[in-house]
């Protein structure tokens, strides 16, 4: 069944993965989208910040983002989201990283604008396999009520 | 790249601009947002985007590759004249981002970076802290992207 707003009581939701993340991919994506030396070059990065080669975080993001869809988002009856309200990295993706998503709803109300609508307020955390919290995000997404009469999400 | 001394509140750089194609929109989808307004064109003119949507998340990955870009000209042009090279740190993270707009197949959004605050590291006194506010406008002028970026910035004296 299609989840909808009524589905997401604030509190905690649901834990996904664990998403392994290669060095092919963070390579793949750092070349693509953040060709910075630190996300590329083994050598530079052991001499960067981060000491040692990291994933962009906005790979990261990426990635959580498709955790939440196949955890939830995918069979949520969403309208996409307005934004992130703040997003922090915490500690670097280093390829072969086993990624682990805690999800919790920290907020959720009907829509004034659109009273057939919720807006339900996520708080994820991703943590690696040594428990070593990577990044947390809050983010508002918009998703339908249900409906009345027929019981279905929209 | 610049260096943190070159850098002044209130500089604005326009970093460039990148139009979403539809193959670009359902392949980044494809792979990290498969949510049926970003795969498909019907479900995404029935959605409230009114059309095939980008993902939010492909829209910030472009920006940050137009701003990387950006970074990598002028740091040839600085060693083009025999000027130190500054290399970038990571990023903590950002505050505000917001998708005010659907950016929609066929999208051209320009992107530019403005710094609204500069601070040095106490904990890494080599470091200064940069915050940005980086915007996306597409071709009628709309802001489409924008959020609160922080980022470390070499200083000159290291």
């Amino acid at each position: 069944m299609t989840l909808s707003f009524e589905d997401f009581p604030p509190g905690r939701f649901a834990t996904f993965g664990p998403r392994r993340v290669t060095r092919e991919e963070v390579l793949a994506f750092a070349a693509e989208y953040d060709p910075q030396p630190m996300h590329l070059d083994e050598e530079a990065a052991s001499r960067s910040m981060l000491k040692g080669l990291s994933a962009s975080g906005w790979h990261l993001c990426s990635i959580m983002m498709r955790m939440m869809f196949d955890g939830f988002i995918g069979r949520t009856a969403s309208l996409g989201s307005p934004g992130v309200n703040e997003l922090r990295w915490l500690a670097p993706l280093r390829p072969g990283d086993d990624l682990t998503l805690d999800v919790e709803v920290a907020e959720a109300r009907v829509s004034k604008s659109r009273p057939e609508t919720g807006i339900v307020t996520f708080k994820c955390s991703v943590r690696n396999a040594a428990g070593q919290q990577l990044s947390e995000w809050v983010s508002p997404i918009i998703v339908h009520r249900r409906d009345p009469m027929t019981g279905q999400a929209g | 790249m610049r260096f943190f001394e070159d850098i002044a509140i209130g500089q604005r750089r326009e970093v460039g601009s990148f139009t979403f194609t539809a193959d670009a929109i359902k392949k980044f989808a494809a792979q990290f947002d498969p949510q049926r307004f970003h795969l498909d064109e019907e479900e995404g003119r029935k959605s409230l985007f009114g059309g095939l949507a980008a993902s939010g998340w492909h829209v910030g990955s472009v920006c940050m590759k137009l701003m990387v870009a950006d970074g990598q000209r002028q740091a040839k042009e600085a060693a083009a004249r025999g000027e130190k090279v500054a290399i970038w740190g990571p990023s903590p993270g950002f505050r505000e981002l917001r998708w005010s707009k659907p950016v929609l197949a066929g999208d051209t959004i320009r992107f530019a970076s403005e710094v609204v605050s500069m601070r040095t590291s106490e904990k890494r006194p080599e470091w200064g802290i940069l915050q940005a506010r980086n915007f996306g406008t597409n071709q009628r002028d709309e802001l489409v992207y924008s959020l609160l970026a922080t980022a470390f910035v070499p200083r000159r004296t290291s």
